[in-house]
């Protein structure tokens, strides 16, 4: 057994310490925000938060997780009560099928906790590891500059 | 005594010696530098198109863009941070710009400032200009880097002010460190050698500077007499020896060499990292004669054999790292994954592996190889935000044991946290340099074309 927080909950989970954080998540958690896009690192469908910092999942084994916290989309808000960039997709409509979403959020984000009032870019820079393969990058950074305006008019973002 | 005390002594020292030699000398041998009498911007219509395009290869050759050009920056019109051990330099403005570039620059002007390190108007250029290299380039070489930079696209863009601690950046005192360094002359060839070693060797020593990087530099940051090509620093990674001294653990063919400079990348050693990615782009688009050349020359630099060394005990089984590995680098690096499979050499084969320091096994698992606008190549992800400075080190020192018969590498945890300190501080540099930019009106317009078009080539058709 391997011990893991997840989205401020402790779990014990069944799994090798090489078992990458995604299909933790997935098939063991059912969390199921996260996706498994390569598993090379290479597209950010999987990406999720370790102390607040973005990670792909899928290179992500348990043995590195001792201690820390993962935070995934569903621990950003509720359909109900949607976390502010995860509104500013909604209103942006960023989503076409989806797929790279929750990595995309999950990335933006982490962006935006560290450098609040983003310049277009470092938005560019900071989301450049994810993927879209439908192509809706543009909807994409409206979405991460619309989110970016209202959590600077709001209370200041908390990281993880 | 801590890291940095040692370096705060280490600067301090630094200072004291230059201010005492400096002073010295300034007061005494050293003549004024006259400015040279600004020209109007000549014509590009006035420079043959044959010196232009020979002007364009030797650019590349010199990497003039790598350093001259910032992220995301207009080519050649500077503003890139070039980290030192003694602080700061940002590349300036070599396009044709009359007022903040070098449109007023006569041909003399710039091959002064090419031979001697000064500016048109007489001021002394920092060594990051590598001019104890370029002094050897020929005249003819000279005006037609000169043609091609003056029919560049002229950019209005200032380089932020240099942050060099006091008296460093009092320019003068470089005179002193020019009597001792720089030492011009014509590049003369070796006889005994074939024409083709000789274009190589004055490709590598003059214009392409190689040595400021694969060189390891002194105290008073000048490359070491005696130790051409030994091994250097760049940017926080490691400038493997070009010479007796490289630990590659498969001889560089003159074949495979060519291969490397032209790609970014070779099957028997890997692909090109850290600031070398930016040199072997610019090398793509040089002729294969003057590439093949500067391989031919490497080539007899290095060991005659690879280095032997005594196989070791098969390593302890660290069962931690083993998961991580196997985790985080095993998708791609393991012996049967895709990327293996399809002919990337196996971790064995690397010269960061089997280098005597770790630093640049610690940068490209902290970097990465990242994608790039507009370029293909490797990719590698960085695992900067995934690792704690411990595993980083685990990693490494798990490479080192499974995939050489090297000695471990001793001090890594320190090794780490200074690089994770090296990187903190480069970031911030360039984001500064950036966000500095992004003020500037020029910058921003030029940005906002840029994005317009990136937009209209991507194409919004949600
Ligand atoms: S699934 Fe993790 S980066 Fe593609
Ligand atoms: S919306 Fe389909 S992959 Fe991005």
């Amino acid at each position: 057994m391997t011990g893991l927080t997840v989205n401020g909950q402790h779990h014990e989970v069944d799994a090798t310490p090489d078992t990458p954080l995604l299909y933790v998540l997935r098939d063991d958690l059912e969390l199921n925000g996260a996706k498994f896009g390569c598993g090379l690192g290479q597209c950010g469908a999987c990406t999720v938060l370790v102390d607040g910092a973005p990670v792909f999942s899928c290179l992500t084994p348990l043995a590195l997780l001792a201690g820390r916290k993962v935070t995934t989309i569903e621990g950003l808000g509720t359909i109900a009560a949607p976390g502010p960039v995860q509104r500013a997709f909604i209103e942006e409509q960023a989503a076409q099928c989806g797929y790279c979403i929750a990595g995309m959020v999950m990335r933006a984000h982490a962006l935006l906790a560290r450098t609040p009032d983003p310049t277009e870019q470092e938005i560019r820079d900071g989301m450049n590891p994810n993927l879209c393969r439908c192509g809706t990058h543009m909807r994409i950074l409206a979405a991460v500059r619309r989110a970016a305006a209202a959590m600077r008019s709001a209370a200041p973002v908390q990281a993880g | 005594m801590t890291q940095l005390a040692a370096r705060r002594l280490r600067r301090l020292v630094l200072v004291v010696a230059v201010v005492l030699f400096g002073g010295g000398c300034t007061a005494g041998a050293i003549a004024w530098n006259p400015p040279i009498r600004p020209i109007a911007a000549p014509a590009p219509a006035s420079f043959p198109a044959a010196t232009v395009a020979q002007g364009a290869t030797l650019a590349a050759i010199g990497d003039c863009a790598v350093c001259h050009t910032a992220a995301h920056g207009a080519p050649f019109a500077g503003g890139r941070p070039i980290p030192t051990p003694f602080g700061t330099i940002y590349a300036t403005n070599i396009t044709p710009d009359p007022t903040t570039g070098i449109g007023h620059w006569s041909l003399a002007a710039f091959r002064r400032a090419l031979r001697h390190g000064i500016d048109r108007r007489g001021e002394h250029l920092y060594p990051a200009l590598p001019y104890t290299h370029f002094t050897h380039a020929t005249d003819a070489d000279i005006a037609a880097l000169y043609a091609f930079l003056m029919t560049r696209r002229p950019v209005h863009a200032v380089a932020p002010a240099n942050r060099l601690p006091f008296p460093l950046d009092w320019r003068p005192l470089l005179a002193g460190w020019n009597l001792l360094y720089l030492h011009p002359g014509v590049w003369r060839p070796d006889p005994a050698q074939s024409a083709e070693w000789n274009r190589g060797a004055y490709l590598v020593q003059a214009l392409g500077h190689c040595g400021a990087c694969h060189t390891p530099r002194n105290g008073l940051g000048a490359e070491e007499t005696g130790q051409a090509l030994a091994g250097g620093k760049a940017e926080g990674w490691y400038a493997p020896p070009l010479q007796a001294g490289s630990p590659a653990p498969h001889k560089w063919t003159v074949a495979e060499l060519t291969t490397y400079l032209r790609t970014g990348v070779d099957r028997a050693h890997g692909a090109a990292a850290g600031p070398m990615r930016q040199v072997t782009d610019e090398l793509a688009t040089v002729p294969a004669a003057d590439l093949h050349a500067i391989a031919v020359y490497i080539a007899t630099l290095m060991p005659p054999a690879p280095p032997t060394v005594p196989p070791r005990p098969a390593p302890v089984a660290d069962s931690s790292a083993t998961a991580i590995f196997a985790g985080a680098c095993g998708a791609c690096h393991a012996a049967d994954a895709p990327m293996t499979r399809d002919g990337a050499p196996s971790l064995a084969r690397s010269t960061a592996v089997n280098a005597t320091t770790p630093r640049n096994v610690i940068a490209i698992i902290l970097h990465g190889l990242p994608w790039r606008d507009g370029h293909a190549g490797p990719y590698m992800p960085g695992f900067a935000d995934a690792l704690t400075n411990a595993q980083v080190a685990a990693i490494a020192a798990y490479v080192r044991a499974h995939y050489t018969d090297r000695p471990p590498w001793p001090h890594l945890p320190a090794a780490v946290r200074a690089a994770r300190h090296d990187q903190a501080l480069h970031a911030a540099s360039r984001s500064q340099a950036m966000r500095a930019a992004s003020r500037d009106p020029a910058v921003r317009a030029a940005s906002r074309d840029q994005i317009v078009r990136a937009a209209s080539r991507d194409g919004d058709r949600t």
